[in-house]
């Protein structure tokens, strides 16, 4: 089987974000980049599927020059191959599903396993997108993951708890952050992986063209809430609540 | 004819979309998929679906593709069912996807949140057919007036994939997004049963649903679907309590628009004060059921 990782190139989670001089986009001076954690977490189940079942995993990156240390860290995982798509164009999640579609043709991916969400564009889209446009199953929100040869058994987060999935393979997976936990790759690992396979292409080595429909006019940072009091006990609390916030209590 | 299409899963659905529809200010249909359409919301025509039970996102976009075709705005909630299913129908449709939609520009113009609420973007698309979901916390009070007409729609209940197994809902408490009280727990409150002995009571107490962070729910303290924040739930509740809970600009992205904020932490430099009403530097396990002592029942 031949398991596909998209993966996107992200400021770190925990940094904090500014703006630049004319809120256009973020200020990424000094800031760290990561890979996706959600893509981490389809990173590290692929590469498990790999260990149990000897599947080759392949990880993509749409993007700048720069993806390419994502890449190499995806390759120190344990990903097999990486095609880097080298493009400084902008894309909504539904451009980069469709230059997805044409690698997972390329390749003749038999799965994708891919992040829920980007943290830098929150849009939780590209993967229930690319399953659209492929017309296979999907399973985002994924919480546990079974397969055999021919299907895929997915434990899957709802609004309510959870649901299990049954479909055929090929089809889509979405991680959420509970499916694993990312195992860490020490500075060796990512040193040997620096022989492993990294192609670089374009988008019209795919036939695909930069789509962005969804374009960024201004950003804003929201006005931070304004923190209240400290208060020195339950009942002072309790009064407060009532006599300034009306609260029935 | 309308132009926009809200496709909601049930009335609370309906009653954000409806709200965000009636501020577009195009003519819409409402479409509830798990129960009767409400017609009091100022849709053309509220659709109801006839099928027993919410296919899985394949099979459901087969279904509502045609009658999606019909319209140049669907409109979803920003739930995991929205998520979910809205996404596809975008990828089924070619149309770009505007998410999370917090304030109406104009037409094409919207406002949303990037970099877990970090940033607000204001963002246009450039396509006049689109999808969109909506943030329910940002939209949840619709004007309620005349009566729409009323349809039902056959729904195909399986594709290629099956569902084999949902788990139980669980009863009692109010859903999260809607209660107007949430209290919340961290990482402190130590396993399932203290959880729900200390937070789970005190929000029976007050009438309102239980929350918690991830490290509650990675720890198996909370259950899945109580995970408030950036990849979690949104909430706006008119209270919210937090109690043992840092301040991660994660868990804050989902809580940070309730009315009132109380926090409960044994650290005075707790980041979640900075954003806190009422600050509390207090031990939860002495907090919590001094509270629920306390407060009067709802
Ligand atoms: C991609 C990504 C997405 C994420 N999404 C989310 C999300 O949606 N929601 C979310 O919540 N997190 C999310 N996180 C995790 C987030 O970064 C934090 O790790 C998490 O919110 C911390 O949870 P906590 O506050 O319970 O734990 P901690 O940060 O460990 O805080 C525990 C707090 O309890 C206090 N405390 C300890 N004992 C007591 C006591 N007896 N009484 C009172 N106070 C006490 C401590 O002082 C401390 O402040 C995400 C992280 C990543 C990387
Ligand atoms: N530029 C990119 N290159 C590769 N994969 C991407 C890229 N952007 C998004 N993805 C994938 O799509 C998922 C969802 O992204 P989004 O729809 O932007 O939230 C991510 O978790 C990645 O797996």
């Amino acid at each position: 089987m031949k398991i596909l990782v998209p993966i996107k190139r992200v400021p770190d989670p925990y940094a904090r974000i500014r703006l630049n001089a004319d809120s256009s986009a973020i200020d990424t001076t000094g800031l760290k980049f990561e890979i996706n954690p959600f893509d981490e977490i389809a990173i590290e189940e692929a590469v498990r599927i790999k260990e149990r079942s000897g599947s080759e995993v392949v990880v993509v990156s749409i993007g700048a020059a720069e993806c390419e240390e994502q890449l190499r860290k995806a390759l120190a995982i344990g990903a097999d191959k990486a095609i880097h798509v080298e493009t400084v164009e902008k894309f909504d999640s539904l451009g980069i599903a469709k230059v997805l579609k044409s690698v997972v043709q390329r390749e003749s991916a038999d799965l994708v396993i891919m992040g829920k969400q980007a943290i830098d564009d929150d849009a939780n889209q590209a993967g229930q997108m690319l399953a659209a446009l492929l017309d296979w199953p999907q399973a985002t929100f994924a919480s546990k993951v079974e397969l055999t040869d021919s299907t895929a058994t997915v434990t899957r987060e709802t609004d309510t708890g959870q649901e299990t999935l049954q479909m055929p393979i090929p089809c889509i997976i979405t991680t959420d952050l509970r499916l694993n936990e990312p195992r860490y790759v020490a500075l060796p690992g990512i040193i040997k992986a620096r022989t492993k396979p990294l192609d670089k292409i374009e988008l019209s080595d795919l036939g695909a063209t930069a789509e962005c429909n969804v374009e960024v006019l201004s950003m804003s940072q929201p006005a931070g809430r304004s923190s209240g009091r400290k208060v020195a006990s339950v009942d002072e609390l309790l009064e407060a609540l009532r006599n300034e916030k009306g609260a029935a209590i | 004819m309308a132009t926009v299409l809200a496709i909601a899963l049930d009335v609370a659905e309906s009653t954000s979309l409806a709200a965000f529809a009636q501020k577009y200010g195009k003519p819409f249909d409402l479409l509830c998929l798990s129960e009767e359409a409400p017609t009091d919301l100022g849709a053309s025509t509220a659709i109801s679906a006839e099928s027993f039970e919410v296919p899985p996102a394949d099979a459901l976009v087969e279904s509502l593709r045609q009658l999606c075709e019909g319209y140049d705005v669907i409109a979803t909630s920003a739930s995991m069912f929205g998520k979910d299913f809205g996404a596809r129908m975008a990828g089924a449709l070619n149309r770009p996807m505007v998410g999370d939609v917090l304030e109406i520009v104009s037409e094409d113009t919207f406002v949303r949140p990037m970099y877990a609420g970090n940033v607000l973007a204001t963002v246009r698309v450039t396509s006049p057919r689109f999808v969109t979901s909506v943030r329910g916390t940002a939209f949840s009070t619709p004007e309620r007036s005349g009566s729409s007409a009323k349809k039902s729609l056959a729904i195909q209940t399986e594709l290629r994939t099956k569902r084999i197994g949902v788990s139980a809902k669980e009863g009692g408490r109010p859903d999260l997004t809607q209660a107007k009280v949430v209290v919340s727990g961290g990482r402190p409150l130590k396993d399932a049963e203290t959880f729900e002995r200390l937070i789970g009571g005190l929000a029976d107490r007050l009438g309102g649903a239980a929350g918690a962070t991830r490290a509650a729910v990675d720890s198996g303290i909370a259950a899945n679907e109580l995970q408030v924040g950036q990849t979690g739930k949104i909430v706006a509740p008119e209270l919210y309590i937090a109690a043992g809970i840092s301040g991660s600009t994660q868990h804050i992205a989902g809580m940070k628009d309730s009315k009132v904020i109380v926090a409960i932490n044994t650290d005075p430099d707790a980041p979640i004060f900075e954003i806190a009403d009422y600050g509390l530097v207090m031990d939860l396990f002495k907090a919590i059921p001094e509270l629920m002592d306390k407060a009067k029942t709802s």
